[in-house]
């Protein structure tokens, strides 16, 4: 026989979308740097650090466990340089620059690339990371420094200081609350990237202009805080959007409840999610406690998102006329 | 009437969902088809249709003219094979087909005459049972690519009256234009087979359906489409938002009809027949003159070739032979497919013969081949979210892969087109397409214990 040359063959379809996963996260990279610039801005230098060593901490310790496991290098998907993001955005200014080495660490080690690598993790990495920090460094993590505009006191995050009962004008007046235009542009107390609401919006539009995420969970999660506010607060629109601005519920909402891995698939799995983390953000922060709900509802609708998946499954395409079809002959027997 | 159905249009605009917009790359769009002479020899297996295969009636040496039957078979589910060129059997043998399986085959070589068979006339056709009779002699199956014989779609059970003929001018994937220039070049005879369709058949609707990127098309089917005769049969045209897979047939009859195909159902359970623009206008050529399903349009396209085509072709020319008629490649091709990009098959060699189902050739350099390093699942959603059949495919891949038959069916998974929009969308590159099979093969297996 003529030593014929054999062509590739391969399963249809012969064409491929120019969709890479590294391309969708470096979208996600995109849209985070705003958030960074005004933390960097309203908080110092010393933020530009912090996101430095997590990030750095993050893709290390992602070379490193892929190396120990033996399996293909991994940090070219850029996924680890996110993680090292959220988890610096959700941590304060003055944290202790090895501690964000340990919450790297558990981010990536513990929760990721315990349990499979990228796609596997059951819980957002970041936030898990956080929370560790949070129960194992609770001062620490909530020594939160008034932003470098106002004088470098230590002071409370606005949620912290918020009275609910208490008329929020008057708080404003008094000078215990920040403005409200002072929230939109994230001159407060808090976490590095969660003060700024605007550059937060600004990297939520080009997730949603990239069609890296879809729009129903930030829609559904902030949707749900502000109606349960409003009615909370009997309509005091000031209310709510102080609610809606403080602590980490634009971060959260726009790219850590909207994670691939950890948020549910289908639409109205991705709405259930967004609702149920409303719920527990507003129950968490009007009747527990803690001053900041966000990450534990997240971590909690994480963990419930396999069992939104179930219920909500899709219907198929012919699937309602076949089970109808079913009853009719039922009824008819 | 039904000419107006806002209702039902507005209905399947709620209702679709998925799909993906993948560039078009009608490269030969504007090139008339060109009659390709007839090949040295022909080889025609005796299974080019979903079905039974045929048993060879002719042997070694004998002498045939185009058109005379040379395979038959007495299954319900076939349809006879014709010569394609006058000339002599050469063999009657196994060979290997495009999609790797072995079929016998019969093998002719050429006299060069082109000598048409003297039983060749036109079928006298009154009824239903007639029409379905003389389709089936004709040979043809469905020419838009799964080969389904035409016949059987058109063999109206009393239980499942049809009364909506749809006419796939879609053309969805990308290459391809055959129905496109079948539209242009052949409006007569699409314009008989509409109205005779719908005449034999009682059809109360017949909606022709076509891409909105294609308005050389449009104009032609929309003059067919106006002239709506006394019969009182509804003929309408319906443009379509371009976007894959807008052609397949479950979804073309939800788009026309507002109807939803039942799981594991055809279209005539929802009252609809849907065929080819190419195989509506072969059947009024068939009633016409007789002459059987012995040559098919096909597109010649790709990066690699030299003079991309639309040509007309004996069946069971070799593949090689029809890339040499277009000039060969311009570089080395490193994927041949039959069929297009998103759900034609890869071919190993060109050795093979061109089947009545197969509507292109196309060669892809590395670059237009669109390859992608696989990597894992990050469980983004693109899958499900284009999947036409509302199918979770990564879930699918996961249960597949555990050979769970009880959940698998649970997922819908056999309700998969293999249409490759989840494929072609997944970041990671994933080969869904292939779980999909897998799953399917999973649960056919369970179901036979
Ligand atoms: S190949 Fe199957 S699973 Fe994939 S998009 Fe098409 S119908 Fe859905
Ligand atoms: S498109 Fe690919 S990566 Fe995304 S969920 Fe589906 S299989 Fe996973």
């Amino acid at each position: 026989m003529d030593e014929q040359k054999l062509f590739t063959v391969s399963a249809s379809p012969h064409t491929k979308s120019p969709v890479t996963v590294r391309g969708i996260m470096l979208d996600v990279i995109i849209a985070l740097i705003p958030a960074g610039f005004a933390g960097t801005a309203v908080f110092g230098l010393r933020a530009l650090a912090v996101i430095a060593v997590c990030v750095v901490s993050c893709v290390a310790f992602e070379a490193l466990s892929v190396k120990i496991m033996k399996k293909p290098m991994s940090i070219g998907d850029l996924s680890a340089v996110i993680t090292g993001l959220l988890l610096a955005y959700n941590l304060p200014v003055t944290i202790p620059l090895w501690m964000c080495v340990v919450g790297s660490f558990v981010a990536i080690v513990i929760v990721k690339q315990l349990f499979g690598g990228i796609g596997q993790n059951f819980a957002n990495p970041a936030i898990t990371a956080r929370i560790v920090l949070l129960v194992s460094f609770a001062s620490a993590m909530t020594n939160f420094t008034a932003p470098k505009a106002l004088d470098a006191v230590t002071t409370a995050t606005p949620l912290a200081v918020l009275d609910r009962t208490a008329d929020i004008s008057a708080q404003v007046a008094e000078g215990s609350l920040p403005g409200l235009l002072q929230m939109v542009i994230g001159v407060r107390g808090g976490c590095i990237g969660e003060t700024c609401a605007a550059a937060l919006l600004i990297g939520c539009c080009w997730l949603l202009i990239r069609r890296v995420i879809s729009p129903i969970i930030p829609l559904s999660y902030l949707g749900t805080v502000a109606v349960l506010m409003l009615a909370f607060s009997r309509f005091n629109l000031t209310f709510t959007a102080y609610e809606l601005l403080s602590g980490g519920l634009l971060l959260g909402a726009i790219f850590m409840a909207t994670d691939y891995t950890t948020s549910p698939i289908n639409k109205k799995g991705k709405l259930v999610f967004g609702i149920g983390c409303g719920l527990l953000t507003v129950v968490i922060r009007l009747f527990c406690s803690l001053p900041e709900g966000v990450s534990y509802s997240i971590l909690l609708m994480n963990v419930a998102c396999p069992l939104i998946e179930k219920v909500t499954a899709p219907k198929y395409f012919g699937f309602v006329k076949k089970k109808k079809e079913k009853k009719a002959k039922e009824g008819a027997a | 009437m039904g000419k107006n159905r806002p209702d039902a249009i507005l209905k399947a605009v709620s209702k679709g969902r998925g799909g993906v917009s993948v560039s078009h790359h009608k490269l030969t769009a504007d090139l008339e088809t060109v009659r390709m002479p007839a090949p040295e020899r022909v080889v025609l297996p005796m299974l080019q249709h979903i079905g039974a295969p045929c048993t060879p009636t002719v042997k070694k040496g004998d002498t045939v003219s185009v058109g005379q039957v040379i395979g038959d078979s007495d299954k319900f589910l076939s349809v006879p094979i014709h010569a394609s060129i006058s000339g002599t059997v050469e063999s009657v043998a196994d060979v290997k087909l495009a999609n790797g399986n072995m079929a016998p085959a019969v093998t002719i070589v050429s006299d060069g005459e082109m000598r048409l068979c003297e039983d060749i006339a036109p079928p006298e056709v009154n009824n239903k049972e007639d029409l379905v009779k003389a389709v089936r002699a004709s040979g043809l199956v469905g020419l838009g690519g799964a080969g389904f014989p035409s016949f059987v779609k058109l063999t109206v059970s009393p239980e499942k009256p049809i009364d909506t003929l749809i006419v796939n001018a879609a053309e969805c994937e990308p290459y391809i234009t055959v129905d496109y220039r079948e539209c242009l070049e052949n409006s007569w005879n699409i314009m008989n087979g509409v109205y005779t369709l719908a005449e034999l058949l009682e059809l109360k609707h017949v909606v022709i359906a076509v891409e909105d990127n294609k308005p050389e098309a449009i104009k032609v089917l929309k003059k067919i489409a106006d002239m709506d005769n006394d019969h009182g049969n509804a003929v309408r045209l319906m443009t379509l938002k371009s976007r894959y897979p807008q052609g397949a047939e479950k979804m073309m009859v939800l788009s026309a009809t507002g109807r939803e195909v039942p799981a594991g159902g055809l279209p005539a359970d929802v009252g609809c027949i849907v065929m080819n623009v190419g195989s509506v206008a072969f059947v009024a050529r068939y009633l016409a003159t007789g002459k059987p399903l012995v040559s098919r349009s096909v597109t010649v396209s790709g990066d690699c070739i030299a003079n991309p085509m639309n040509l007309r072709v004996p069946i069971g020319t070799s593949m090689q032979d029809i890339v040499d008629y277009c000039g060969g490649f311009v570089k080395d091709p490193v994927k041949i497919l039959s069929g297009g990009p998103m759900m034609g098959t890869a071919i190993t060699d060109l050795n093979v013969p061109l089947l009545k189902s197969n509507n292109a050739v196309l060669a892809f350099s590395k670059k237009a081949a669109g390859f992608k390093k696989e990597s894992p699942c990050i469980h983004c959603g693109r899958c499900h979210a284009a999947c036409p059949m509302g199918l979770i495919p990564t879930d699918i891949e996961k249960y597949a892969l555990l050979k769970d038959a009880d959940t698998l069916t649970k997922l819908g998974a056999m309700v998969c087109m293999e249409c490759g929009s989840c494929a072609y969308s997944c970041p990671g590159g994933k080969p869904l397409v292939q779980y999909m099979r897998l799953a399917k093969s999973v649960v056919r297996e369970a179901a036979k214990k």
